[in-house]
C-alpha cells in the first residue's frame, strides 16, 4: 500500500523535469493528480520551455501507474486559471489534500531590458506561487481534513546566488519570497492542521538547468559556476531526489513537519 | 519488498527507552541490525524524571531481536569516550559494517539560569554536547574505513534553534550540537558521509512527562498534571496538537539516514509542529 494511497494532489509546472517526477513518484504512492501547465514560451525564458506534448507524456506516464490525472494548461499568473483548474480536478477526483507548487522560471543572464525579466520571474516564481496557495487553500479548509504544501524555492531562496542580471535577481529574490509566504501560511493555517514547508534544491538535471543557454552562462563566469559547486561530490542531483523529500513531507512520516525550509541541495547551503 | 536501510548496521545513543528505542525499532523494521548504547543508570544533576535502566536497554533488545534483526547492546556513558568507542568496535566486530549513526542521547532538566550550580553546567554539556561529539568521533573512523559513505543525525531540539527561559544549559548545548553539525557535514562530505539534525518539539515521553516540566508551565497550581499542561504545550505549537510521538522523529531520521535524502546534508531538520514557525 502506498503512502498517498487515495489522496490527490495538484501540481503547478507538471508537463516536465521535477513536477512531472513528482506526478508520477506520487502516483507510485497511490496519489491521483492534479496537474497544470503553461506549456508555451514566455519571451525572456532563453531556454525552451515545456510543450503540450510534454503534459502529454506526464498524463501518459501517471495513467501508465493506473492513477488518475486531470491535466490542463494554465498559467500561475493568472488566479482564475489556476482557481478553474482545482475546481475541475476536484469535481473529477473527489479532494483535495497535496500542492506542489512547483512551476517556475529561469531567465538568468544576458537579456535585453533587465526590468522585463525581473518582473516575469517576479510573477511566475512569485506571484505564481501565492496564486497556487491561494486558489487551493479554500478547498483544504473547507474539505476539513488537514492537508500539505510544499512550495518549491532553490538554494538561491537561502543565499545570494544567481548572478547579477535582473532575471538572476528576480530569482534569487522570488525564492527568498516564497519562504516568506511559507510561513506566512504555515501560521495561518496550521489551525486547520495544513501543514506548509519549502523545499530547497540544488542544481538538478532537468531541462531548465540542462540547456545550452544555462551551460553558457555558467561557462562565461567562472564566479558563478564555482558558487555552484555542491559539498558531496555529486555535480548535479536528480529531479527523483525532490521528489522522495517531497514524499516524506506530504505523507504521514512527515505528519507534523512545518514551517520548514528543506535544502535538497548536496550540502550547497552548509559550505 | 526490502526495507527502506536493508543490510545497514546503525550506532544508537541513549537507545534503552523513548526516542532512542523507537529509532531502533523503526531501522530495525527497515532491515537494519543495531548497535546500542545506553548509560542505563543515574545522573547526578538529572531529578526530574527517572534515568533508564538495564531492564529497559534489554526490553530495546528484546524488541528488536523480535523484529529478526540481530543488536549488539552495551551499556556505556555518552562521556566516556573509550566506553563509547569500545561499543562501537565490538558492535562493528560482530555485525560487519557501519552505516548509520544517531547521536540521539540527552538529557534534560529545567533550572532558573542564576540558581543552576557549576556542577550541573558542567554535566549537561558532557552529556548532551560532548557526548555528541564523542558519538561521532567513536564512529567516524568506522564509516571512513567503510569506503560506503554514511548517514549521522544527531538529535537538537527546538532549543538548539531557539532559545526558551530556564533551560540555559540545555539550550546551550543543543544549539552546540548544530556546530557539530555543520563542521561534520563540511569536513566530511567528500567521503559521501551526511551529516543533519534533527529539532523534535515536546515529545510524548517521561522527559517531559513529570511534575517538574508540567509544573514550569502553571506555576501557582499545587497540583500539575499531563492534562492541565495540556493546553499549555498546544500553545508553543503552531498545529493544533501538544506533542509530537517517539515515531514521528524515528519516521524524520529514517527518512534522513535511506537512499531517499541520499543528498542531503548539513541541514537542522525541525519536527516541530510549527515550533520554530510560529
Amino acid at each position: 500500500m502506498g503512502k498517498l494511497e487515495g489522496k490527490v494532489a495538484f501540481i503547478t509546472g507538471a508537463a516536465r523535469g521535477q513536477g512531472r517526477s513528482h506526478a508520477v513518484r506520487l502516483a507510485q504512492e497511490g496519489a491521483d493528480i492534479i496537474a497544470v501547465d503553461l506549456c508555451s514560451q514566455i519571451d525572456t525564458v532563453p531556454y525552451p520551455m515545456a510543450t503540450a506534448e510534454d503534459l502529454q507524456q506526464t498524463v501518459k506516464e501517471v495513467e501508465a501507474l493506473d492513477r488518475r490525472i486531470v491535466a490542463s494548461e494554465a498559467d500561475v499568473r493568472s488566479l482564475p486559471a489556476l482557481q478553474q483548474a482545482v475546481r475541475d480536478g476536484v469535481a473529477q477526483l473527489g479532494r483535495l489534500d497535496i500542492v506542489l507548487a512547483n512551476a517556475g522560471i529561469a531567465p538568468m543572464g544576458a537579456e535585453e531590458d533587465p526590468s522585463v525579466s525581473w518582473q516575469d520571474v517576479i510573477d511566475v516564481n512569485l506571484t505564481g506561487v501565492w496564486n497556487t496557495v491561494r486558489a487551493t487553500e479554500t478547498v483544504l479548509v473547507e474539505q476539513g481534513q488537514g492537508g500539505a504544501i510544499v512550495l518549491t524555492s532553490s538554494t538561491a531562496g537561502l543565499k545570494g546566488i544567481g548572478g547579477d542580471s535582473g532575471g538572476g535577481q528576480g530569482y534569487t529574490a522570488a525564492k527568498h519570497g516564497v519562504v516568506g509566504l511559507m510561513r506566512s501560511f504555515a501560521n495561518t493555517l496550521a489551525p486547520h492542521r495544513i501543514r506548509v514547508n519549502t523545499i530547497h534544491p540544488t542544481g538538478v538535471n532537468t531541462p531548465m538547468v540542462v540547456n545550452e543557454f544555462m551551460q553558457t552562462w555558467l561557462a562565461e563566469d567562472p564566479t558563478i559556476a564555482g558558487a555552484m559547486t555542491n559539498l558531496l561530490p555529486v555535480e548535479m542531483i536528480e529531479a527523483v531526489d525532490i521528489s522522495n523529500a517531497i514524499v516524506f513531507l506530504v505523507s504521514d512520516d512527515g505528519r507534523y513537519v512545518t514551517g520548514v525550509t528543506l535544502p535538497v541541495d548536496a550540502g550547497f547551503t552548509a559550505k | 519488498m526490502a526495507g527502506r536501510v536493508e543490510g545497514k548496521v546503525a550506532f544508537i545513543t541513549g537507545a534503552a527507552r523513548n526516542q532512542g528505542r523507537s529509532h531502533a525499532l523503526r531501522l530495525a523494521q527497515e532491515g537494519a541490525d543495531i548497535i546500542a548504547v545506553d548509560i542505563a543508570g543515574p545522573v547526578e544533576s538529572i531529578q526530574m524524571y527517572p534515568p533508564a535502566t538495564e531492564e529497559d536497554l534489554a526490553e530495546t533488545v528484546r524488541q528488536v531481536e523480535a523484529l529478526d534483526r540481530r543488536i549488539v547492546a552495551t551499556k556505556a556513558d555518552v562521556r566516556d569516550s573509550g566506553a563509547l568507542k569500545a561499543a562501537v568496535d565490538d558492535g562493528v566486530a560482530q555485525l560487519g559494517r557501519l552505516d548509520i549513526v544517531l547521536g540521539n542521547a540527552g538529557v534534560f532538566e529545567i533550572q532558573p539560569a542564576l540558581e543552576l550550580t557549576d556542577d550541573a553546567w558542567r554535566e549537561m554539556i558532557d552529556i548532551n554536547l560532548t557526548g555528541v561529539w564523542n558519538t561521532c568521533k567513536a564512529a567516524l573512523p568506522h564509516l571512513v574505513e567503510g569506503g560506503r559513505g554514511g548517514a549521522i543525525v544527531l538529535t537538537s531540539s527546538t532549543a538548539g534553534l531557539k532559545g526558551t527561559p530556564n533551560t540555559i544549559h540545555y539550550t546551550a548545548a543543543k544549539h552546540g550540537v548544530v556546530g557539530i553539525m555543520r563542521t561534520l557535514a563540511n569536513e566530511f562530505a567528500a567521503h559521501s558521509i551526511r551529516v543533519n539534525s534533527v529539532h523534535p518539539t515536546g515529545v510524548d515521553t517521561v522527559m517531559i512527562q513529570n511534575q517538574k516540566t508540567w509544573g514550569l508551565f502553571a506555576p501557582d497550581d499545587p497540583a500539575p498534571s499531563r492534562e492541565k499542561a495540556e493546553p499549555i504545550f498546544q500553545s508553543t505549537n503552531a498545529l493544533p496538537i501538544p506533542w509530537v510521538e517517539p515515531v514521528d522523529i524515528s519516521n524524520a531520521i529514517l527518512f534522513l539516514v535511506s537512499d531517499e535524502a541520499r543528498y542531503i546534508t548539513g541541514v537542522t531538520l525541525p519536527v516541530d509542529a510549527g515550533y520554530t514557525v510560529q
